[in-house]
């Protein structure tokens, strides 16, 4: 739109010379922009001292079979489960195939553990909070959690097997420090 | 010309404006030492900021917070994870409520910040004939000299001068304002026993202790330094790309 | 407002958007082809950078806003978590610190500019005017930013600054309270200084546009001080200036990133990083150096005037102070009724150019006393120097209008442009 300005006469080679000039510097100049632009972005990422509190110890001593727990790990719900043999049993009864996210009981839960099940509490479809942890809540038809925005229903392995939900809950990285401890995060 | 004059007064003017700014009284002139972290390039001696950390640890902390910093900033000094773990797990964290609705005691752990000497200001007073050791945080940083006052005030203690009438449990010290700190000599020879073998004189644990604390007021000095060399090289190249450039454009009319 | 025949552009996106709302058409007259005077120097830079600083500091802002915590008992931990733990914290932190300074010394160099080649005068009175509401405003959101960290100075400085307005008659207690919104300058003030820290420099921005508007609306004034006479003497804006600008731009930058990387507190005072403790003041209140110079001025008065020979106070110290200070502001934004030489620029006015010198020097000096305490010699030369800015607009400016001789001015730009190649 400012060629006008520029005389007509330049030689080609001036020009080409000229243009390279012009284009090295707006590229110079977009690389600063886009890199200044990163610290901008990168300041609302998670900071370090949030970073830092990304694991949670929970005793879980005081759970009897049937009870779960609700804890808080980096702000979310994480329900922690003591199932019965009944509820293992029904979870492990389940052909896997017929499910919308397969995934068999035994990869939920820890080996020799198989009666705590964790899980992050947030519904796959859009993020609620399911019920079914207290013992008054319902529980869904499926003895596990129902999710009360949009009619999700978990099994007793946290599958989910009604509902729009497209996946399992979320099984967070958890370890057990001892028998009565675990560590998420 | 006249305009080069002006505009030469008006930096003048600026950079006057911004050389320190005493206050009213006597003013103490503070000995200047060599610091590593000094210039565009310095960095913190590693070696300095563990002694320094330890003296802090063994001397200082007795009084002093340090509730800026956690014990997982300690990996800027070089620490491992296991050895952060073990520093953290020395020291008891009051933490709570739990269950039934009591505090309870726990190791500490690398997310806590410094445990504090002190319930809280009051309790430090009270501890200290009134005086309230200060948290070390920021000290360098909000001490006219930095590093150079922490080093002169460690080392800056001795008998007062026969004409100074010393009040009751001041101590005499050359380099604090006034003169009189409530704080004793924290330091004598051999107070740590330093674990790399450096002989615990008093100017080594000074020197250790205010590289530390220099670091513990600004942790992101490396980086804001490394940062920069990048960022000034980039500007120096594009202000000749862009001078470059605008002779170009400007060139057709002359 | 680009209403009347428009050119269509080639883009169908462009064209398509333009022609519902012509904002490529009013960018391409106002930054494309707007005619720029072919004389400037590199102090015509100085609009433009401070632009750019006002951009910067927004941006920054509203990135560590997001970060920062207005509370008392938190505002100074949540300001050192953005240095240690926000990623890029620090580097916001600094830029936003250095760039207030940055910004004011854009600003300051920008006015001087004006008052060196006279473009406050006529037709331009309305910009200069819009100009200094722009330089006050500044000060606001520079003061009210200054209080958010809660340091010692941010606390103490805003204590000070606030009492200023205790000096009103009658209601000036009752004005300093609801300033506060309590007894002292505690949590209330905070919020409310964040609130408003938050939202001036939008209103700046809109002050800005019309001060833009205006410049555009009567054309760019120049080093020679003359009126354009035709197109021989003007340029387009782009690409002429707007490389020169960016050129000069990435110049300031360099030292703006010297003072982020390798100064990042030069500016500033060591009680800045100490939390407010609204028990112990500190020994020695300083303001930024931007605000020395007034505060210099503040301080000069240090005499209740009287009616003469009587011991009637009719103005107390207190008061006498404030409305100076405030006073001198008034009379740069009055300089133009004050200023009545027919030529606008120094260059042409050997008198006014001595006098302007003057008036420099006399704002370095008052900068250099505001720094330092309230104790001879410095109380004295500071009033001297007070003295001579007052008696700049007060007297030499007025008498200059009328005696200073006529000088002859080129016939245009564009003449005295080739007269100088020639040489």
């Amino acid at each position: 739109m400012t060629d006008h300005t520029l005389p007509p006469h330049d030689a080609p080679a001036d020009a080409a010379r000229r243009d390279f000039l012009y284009l090295t510097t707006g590229a110079v100049a977009a690389v600063g922009a886009g890199i200044t632009g990163w610290s901008f972005i990168d300041s609302m990422n998670p900071a370090a001292d949030t970073l830092a509190l990304s694991t949670t110890e929970v005793n879980i001593s005081g759970i009897e079979p049937g009870q779960a727990i609700l804890v808080q790990w980096r702000g979310k719900p994480v329900f922690v489960r003591r199932r019965t043999t009944k509820e293992i049993e029904e979870a492990k009864a389940v052909d896997v195939a017929t499910l919308r996210d397969p995934q068999a009981d035994a990869v939920r839960v820890k080996e020799g553990k198989e009666e705590w099940l964790v899980l992050v509490g947030i519904c796959t479809h859009l993020g609620c909070v399911p019920l079914g942890t207290k013992s008054a809540e319902p529980k869904g038809d499926f003895g596990g959690w129902f999710c009360p925005c949009h009619g999700s229903h978990y099994d007793t392995a946290g599958r989910i097997r009604k509902g729009p939900a497209p996946r399992n809950l979320e099984v967070p990285a958890y370890s057990f420090v001892s028998d009565t401890v675990i560590k998420i995060g | 010309m006249k305009i080069k004059i002006l505009l030469s007064l008006c930096v003048a003017a600026v950079i006057g404006f911004s050389g320190p700014v005493h206050a009213a009284g006597e003013h103490i002139e503070l000995p200047k030492q060599q610091w590593s972290f000094d210039g565009m390039t310095g960095t913190f001696d590693r070696g300095a900021m563990q002694r320094g950390f330890q003296v802090y640890k063994q001397v200082c902390s007795a009084c002093h917070g340090l509730n800026r910093l956690s014990y997982r900033n300690l990996a800027a000094l070089g620490y491992n994870e296991a050895e952060i773990k073990a520093i953290a797990a020395e020291a008891t964290i009051t933490d709570g409520p739990n269950d039934e609705g009591e505090m309870f005691e726990r190791p500490g752990r690398p997310s806590d910040a410094f445990k504090k000497p002190f319930a809280n200001d009051n309790a430090a007073r009270y501890a200290n004939n009134g005086a309230l050791p200060p948290d070390l945080s920021l000290i360098v940083r909000s001490r006219a000299g930095g590093p150079d006052y922490v080093y002169a005030l460690m080392t800056g203690y001795g008998d007062a001068p026969a004409d100074v009438k010393m009040n009751e449990g001041m101590h005499y010290n050359k380099y604090f304002p006034g003169h009189q700190i409530a704080m004793a000599a924290p330091l004598v020879a051999g107070a740590v026993t330093y674990g790399d073998g450096t002989d615990a004189s008093v100017e080594q644990m000074a020197k250790d202790v205010a590289t530390f604390l220099a670091w513990a007021s600004e942790p992101v000095m490396e980086i804001r330094k490394q940062t920069g060399i990048k960022v000034m090289i980039f500007l120096l190249v594009f202000s000749v790309l862009m001078y470059a450039t605008k002779r170009k454009v400007w060139k057709d009319l002359h | 407002m680009a209403h009347g025949p428009r050119t269509p552009f080639a883009n169908p996106v462009v064209e398509w958007i333009d022609s519902r709302l012509p904002v490529f058409t009013f960018m391409q007259k106002e930054y494309g082809v707007f005619p720029t005077p072919k004389n400037f120097n590199y102090f015509w830079n100085f609009g433009a950078l401070a632009m750019v600083m006002l951009m910067t500091m927004i941006a920054t802002g509203v990135v560590l806003a997001m970060h920062y915590t207005a509370n008392a008992g938190m505002a100074f931990n949540s300001v050192e978590r953005i240095m240690r733990d926000v990623n890029y914290g620090w580097l916001l932190r600094y830029m936003h610190m250095n760039g207030a300074s940055m910004f004011f010394v854009a600003v300051y160099i920008h006015i001087f500019r004006g008052l060196y080649y006279g473009s406050y005068k006529q037709p331009r009175e309305l910009l200069w005017i819009l100009g200094i509401v722009i330089f006050l405003l500044m000060m606001a959101t520079a003061f009210m930013g200054y209080t958010l960290p809660w340091s010692q100075m941010s606390g103490w400085g805003a204590t000070v600054i606030t009492s200023l307005f205790s000096a009103v008659p009658l209601v000036g207690d009752s004005l300093v309270a609801w300033l506060w919104g309590g007894f002292s300058v505690d949590n209330p003030t905070l919020n409310r200084f964040f609130a408003l820290h938050y939202l001036l420099p939008f209103v700046i921005c809109a002050v800005v546009f019309l001060h833009v508007w205006a410049l555009h609306v009567v054309g760019s004034n120049n080093p020679l001080g003359i009126d354009v006479k035709g197109p021989q003497d003007t340029l387009p804006f782009n690409p002429y200036y707007t490389v020169k600008d960016t050129f000069g731009l990435s110049v300031f930058l360099i030292v703006y990133a010297f003072l982020v990387f390798y100064a990042p507190t030069l500016l500033t005072h060591q009680d800045h990083f100490i939390p407010f403790n609204p028990m112990v003041t500190p020994p020695h209140i300083v303001p930024e150096w931007y605000f020395l110079p007034f505060y210099a001025i503040l301080r000069a008065v240090t005499f209740d005037i009287t009616i003469p020979f009587t011991h009637i106070i009719l103005v107390e110290a207190k008061l006498g102070g404030v409305l100076a200070m405030f006073g001198a502001i008034v009379l740069l934004a009055v300089l133009p009724w004050l200023d009545t030489h027919p030529v606008r620029s120094a260059r042409f006015r050997p008198w006014f150019r001595i006098a302007l010198i003057g008036l420099v020097v006399a704002l370095c000096v008052l900068g250099y006393v505001g720094a330092k305490p309230a104790e001879q010699p410095w109380v004295m030369v500071g009033q001297a120097a007070a003295l001579y800015y007052f008696a700049f607009f007060l007297v030499i400016v007025p008498w200059l209008s009328k005696k200073e001789p006529v000088a002859k001015l080129p016939n245009s730009i564009h003449e005295a442009v080739l007269a100088e190649k020639g040489k």
